[in-house]
């Protein structure tokens, strides 16, 4: 699967992997939901470290779309809690 | 996937089908998106621009604070030398502020800093995969019926796409983070000009607004600490804080300009 770390790049990861991802990514988003900025701030880094780790960097020329697409590593709590879910992150 | 990366993942999917959904037929697709990719692509450059110039803006002031920093400094061993110990002491508060203004305009600097190199990043990564689509669209309509170049280019527009959504995301929060930036820069320029760190020598008599404003914002020890220090240092020999011991009205010279250096009628507070 690909994966992108918004901000950064795309990585090619084991399709094996995918539990593990899911795992990390409801961690992150637990933190999310108790308003716990350490612990999200603790949980996205672990989960993008995860994906730097196990994938590989899809080089620049490749053109391919990604299966998975996770919020930047300077993302804040409240970036995370509401414009997600909206317009704000995203321009048109 | 749940929760936060399935949201991440539906917003930038509906913004790249949204940017592709305009053009109907293949060469149509294959032409707005290669237009659309060099559009973005200035625009990132632009915003780049932005970003350097906000920083630019906040390395003046920090250079300005710089000297007023210096500038009080000196004023205020010359107000002690001379015995003026309110005069000094308002030299002290401002050079607080100053400092203080200082520190949060060094940590805004990296900021930008930081955001610009991200930008730049982006812009090569985009650059990459625009030269690339480029390349690959040739190749498609070269090899392909139109059927099938029509599913090919739409999955390589979808491709450069996201990358295009994801620049644009980069983008917009840099565009935030320079905001709050100009913010910042718009506060010190008013407190430059009410005077915060003018000329200490230049103050008339009394107190005016600016001081009163001066004494609740600064840090009254710490100027009392740095005030003791600079008497310290200087060896004026008269014990401490004494208020009560400031020749009053005594014409004593600070700096070159004897005329601007009239002492406060008033006992400091």
């Amino acid at each position: 699967m690909i994966v992108r770390i918004s901000g950064e790049d795309q990585y090619r990861l084991d399709d094996s992997l995918h539990d593990q991802l899911d795992k990390l990514a409801g961690a992150a988003h637990v933190a999310v939901d108790a308003g716990d900025a350490a612990g999200f701030e603790r949980s996205l880094g672990d989960l993008l470290d995860f994906v730097r780790a196990n994938g590989s960097r899809v080089g620049d020329e490749e053109i391919e779309t990604s299966d998975v697409i996770l919020p930047p590593s300077d993302t804040t709590l409240a970036e995370a809690g509401s414009e997600f879910t909206g317009e704000g992150l995203i321009p048109d | 996937m749940a929760g936060l990366t399935g949201r991440m993942s539906t917003v930038v999917k509906a913004k790249v089908s949204k940017l592709l959904d305009r053009a109907e037929d293949p060469a149509e697709t294959l032409d707005y998106s290669y237009q659309k990719q060099v559009e973005q692509l200035q625009n990132v450059k632009k915003g780049i621009a932005d970003v350097v110039t906000a920083k630019k803006r906040l390395q003046l002031q920090e250079t300005s604070l710089q000297q007023q920093v210096v500038k009080l400094d000196t004023q205020a061993r010359q107000a002690v030398s001379a015995g003026k110990e309110d005069l000094a002491r308002v030299a002290l508060e401002r050079k607080n502020i100053a400092q203080t203004e200082l520190q949060g305009l060094d940590t805004q600097v990296a900021e930008l800093e930081d955001q610009q190199q991200k930008l730049t990043d982006s812009e090569q990564k985009l650059r990459a995969k625009i030269e690339a689509f480029r390349t690959k669209k040739e190749v498609i309509k070269a090899q392909y019926s139109a059927a099938e170049a029509q599913v090919k280019i739409s999955e390589a527009a979808t491709g450069v796409g996201e990358q295009m959504a994801d620049v644009g995301l980069a983008m917009q929060r840099a565009v935030d983070k320079t905001e709050n930036m100009k913010a910042r820069a718009d506060a010190v320029q008013e407190l430059e000009a009410a005077g915060t760190f003018d000329d200490v020598t230049a103050l008339g008599p009394g107190e005016d607004d600016i001081d009163r404003q001066l004494k609740s914002l600064s840090s009254k020890s710490a100027v009392d600490d740095d005030l003791a220090k600079l008497k310290g240092e200087l060896g004026g020999g008269e014990s401490g804080a004494g208020a009560g011991q400031l020749p009053a009205g005594a014409e004593a010279p600070v700096e070159g300009e004897p005329a601007a250096a009239e002492p406060s009628k008033e006992q400091p507070a």
